[in-house]
């Protein structure tokens, strides 16, 4: 098809002019060129083309990092939300709407307030076992055996959302200062203080999703003509629920951990994959990766750039471009959910 | 494009080649929770012959499909299917030699028919190549060549029915012996004329390429027009089996459904209608 010949360089290009976009946009201005030799000279531990050290090290410790992890994290929840909405035959499923990632916030949360010394990685452990129990929570109670029903599913994410909110909420009043002002910014979702371990973590995430989710594509495709006729095409269809669910829960939970919540990518992005390429997940699940790489990558600019020298928490941004959208999704499906 | 083989369908296809036994039911009982649904059934099902599994509601027809394609879990030693006990293939083994076309299948992503079609590649293994030729070819064997990138979800029932046909076809096709097709009501949501040609190809199969095809229908003159033999449960028993001039006599339905037919004994092709 012509349309899937241009999409993958296309979309390559658009990922990389937004890293180079994403490392020199800041309140240290660099240019792109500099940017660019900067990125080199950490990538091959040299020093070319005379960057000034500041500037060397503002891309080493503060930008890169942040582009990276927006990277991962992009491509991590846009594929996860591709997988729920498969998984879930429901076109509405994402993972901040039906509350996944309000129950791994909260999970994190508590790590954050009543452990502040615990190791790093705790974090991420809390919000993927929590970020586990609501999925299993909300497959539940949403799930019938013609798929997932949307009103149902819709709701069991609002409660859940809400009781994770109270959580976080009580969490709030026991925390002290220095962990409010973590806990208020990371439920909007910030790349801003970007570590490299959460990029690296991240990296490894997504690889590992990425690869699981490549082989379970086919079986993904038919888990979307019902359970039974997967099973009668020789599907272990509990095993691969469980193995996705986990995989979902392991990707919103380490976002989470490192980001806080970053809303609407997971749904956006798999709706823009499918009304170019449609819905057939060999190809969805890779240019959603890519896609998402991007879109996150731009939000976070858009987040340093349109109230500078303030910088906005990334989840608003995505919010901003997302809540629209499912809004005129929601119109779309109107007719059906009456 | 339902009227390519429609007038022929009254000409009784090819004098149909019966086999040898592929399937077979010896002594089965199930039973739901407390309650049992199927008694002591033994069945045998021939490959090159349509059987059609009859009865009123709840006389356990779509129960022995399931039961057949594994949904409902049976001890072993009660149904075999070639050289084995049912319960002992490997499920993605299984799939290739025992397919299921279900009632309506629904699905919620616009995919193409191609794609839908290729989903039955799923317990195969093939080239992409090579895949692409089969799915082409099931798809023109059953007439839907020209629709091949339409969206799914805005076919018509009967044109559903057929793609699923197809893609159940696709994923019989590397068999190592004449498949099995289980088809659950497969005329259910259908009009007239698409009717006869699911059941015509599902027909088609069997006598020409020798699967063994059973079908769960409520249309009694479907039934006896279109199977090679009969069986009617009730209460989870079968009641009679046989060919379908003999198993369908009016007392038989006087007996299992409860109903005075109007019954006209076998005009020209060799079945009786039913009214």
């Amino acid at each position: 098809m012509l349309l899937s010949r241009w999409l993958w360089p296309s979309l390559l290009t658009l990922l990389a002019l937004s890293c180079l976009l994403s490392v020199s946009t800041g309140p240290v201005s660099i240019s792109l060129i500099d940017s660019l030799s900067a990125v080199m000279n950490w990538a091959t531990q040299q020093n070319m083309g005379n960057i000034a050290p500041h500037e060397q090290l503002v891309i080493n410790t503060v930008r890169l990092p942040r582009t990276l992890l927006a990277l991962a994290v992009g491509a991590i929840l846009a594929q996860c939300g591709a997988v729920m909405q498969g998984l879930f035959r429901n076109p509405l499923a994402d993972p901040g709407i039906i509350g996944v990632s309000s129950g791994a916030a909260l999970g994190a949360a508590i790590c954050i307030v009543l452990l502040p010394n615990a190791n790093a990685l705790l974090i991420p452990l809390a919000a993927f076992a929590s970020g586990l129990i609501t999925t299993l929570v909300v497959y539940r109670l949403a799930s019938s055996p013609t798929g997932t029903s949307v009103v149902l599913l819709l709701l069991s994410g609002v409660a859940i959302a809400a009781l994770a909110g109270a959580g976080i909420g009580v969490l709030t009043y026991l925390a002290n200062d220095m962990a409010l002002r973590d806990l208020t910014l990371w439920q909007m979702g910030s790349i801003a203080g970007a570590q490299w371990i959460y990029v690296s973590l991240s990296l490894a995430t997504l690889i590992l999703i990425s690869w699981r989710f490549r082989q379970d594509a086919a079986a993904l495709n038919a888990l979307l003509l019902g359970e039974a006729e997967a099973r009668h095409l020789g599907i272990d269809v509990d095993r691969l629920k469980l193995r996705l669910i986990l995989l979902c829960a392991l990707g919103v939970g380490v976002s989470v951990a490192a980001t806080g919540i970053i809303g609407f990518i997971g749904l956006v992005v798999p709706h823009l994959v499918r009304m170019m390429l449609g819905p057939d997940h060999k190809q969805l699940l890779p240019i959603s990766a890519l896609l998402g790489a991007a879109l996150l990558a731009l939000a976070d600019i858009g987040a340093r750039a349109l109230l500078p020298p303030a910088e906005l928490p990334v989840g608003l941004v995505t919010a901003l471009i997302g809540a629209p959208f499912f809004i005129f999704l929601l119109l779309q499906q109107r007719s059906k959910l009456t | 494009m339902a009227a390519t083989s429609d007038s022929n369908v009254t000409a009784h296809s090819a004098k149909p080649h019966i086999g040898h036994t592929q399937l077979s039911i010896c002594q089965l009982n199930v039973a739901i929770g407390q309650k049992t649904v199927l008694r002591d059934i033994n069945v045998q099902f021939k490959s090159g012959a349509v059987t059609a599994l009859l009865g009123p509601n709840g006389a356990g027809k779509s129960t022995l499909l399931k039961v057949l394609c594994q949904e409902i879990s049976t001890p072993r030693q009660h149904i075999r299917l070639g050289h084995r006990q049912l319960t002992d293939w490997p499920r993605a083994e299984l799939a290739k030699s025992l397919a299921v076309l279900p009632q309506h299948a629904s699905l919620t992503f616009p995919f193409t028919v191609s794609e839908v079609v290729a989903m039955g590649l799923y317990p195969l293994t093939i080239s992409k190549k090579s895949g692409e030729i089969l799915v082409a070819n099931q798809l023109a064997a059953v007439g839907l060549t020209s629709l091949k990138n339409r969206s799914y979800p805005t076919l018509s029932g009967g044109e559903k029915q057929r793609v699923q046909l197809a893609r159940v076809l696709t994923q019989l096709s590397q068999s190592p012996f004449a498949p099995i097709l289980l088809l659950d009501e497969p005329t259910s949501a259908l009009d007239l004329a698409q009717q006869h040609k699911v059941l015509e190809l599902a027909r088609g199969l069997a006598h020409q390429q020798g699967y063994t095809v059973i079908v769960v229908l409520h249309d009694l003159n479907q039934a006896a027009r279109y199977s090679d033999q009969l069986i009617v449960l009730k209460q989870g028993r079968i009641v009679t089996e046989g060919i379908p001039a003999q198993a369908l006599s009016v007392d038989t339905i006087r007996q299992v459904w409860d109903y005075e037919p109007i019954y006209v004994p076998a005009p020209q092709g060799g079945h009786p209608l039913i009214f």
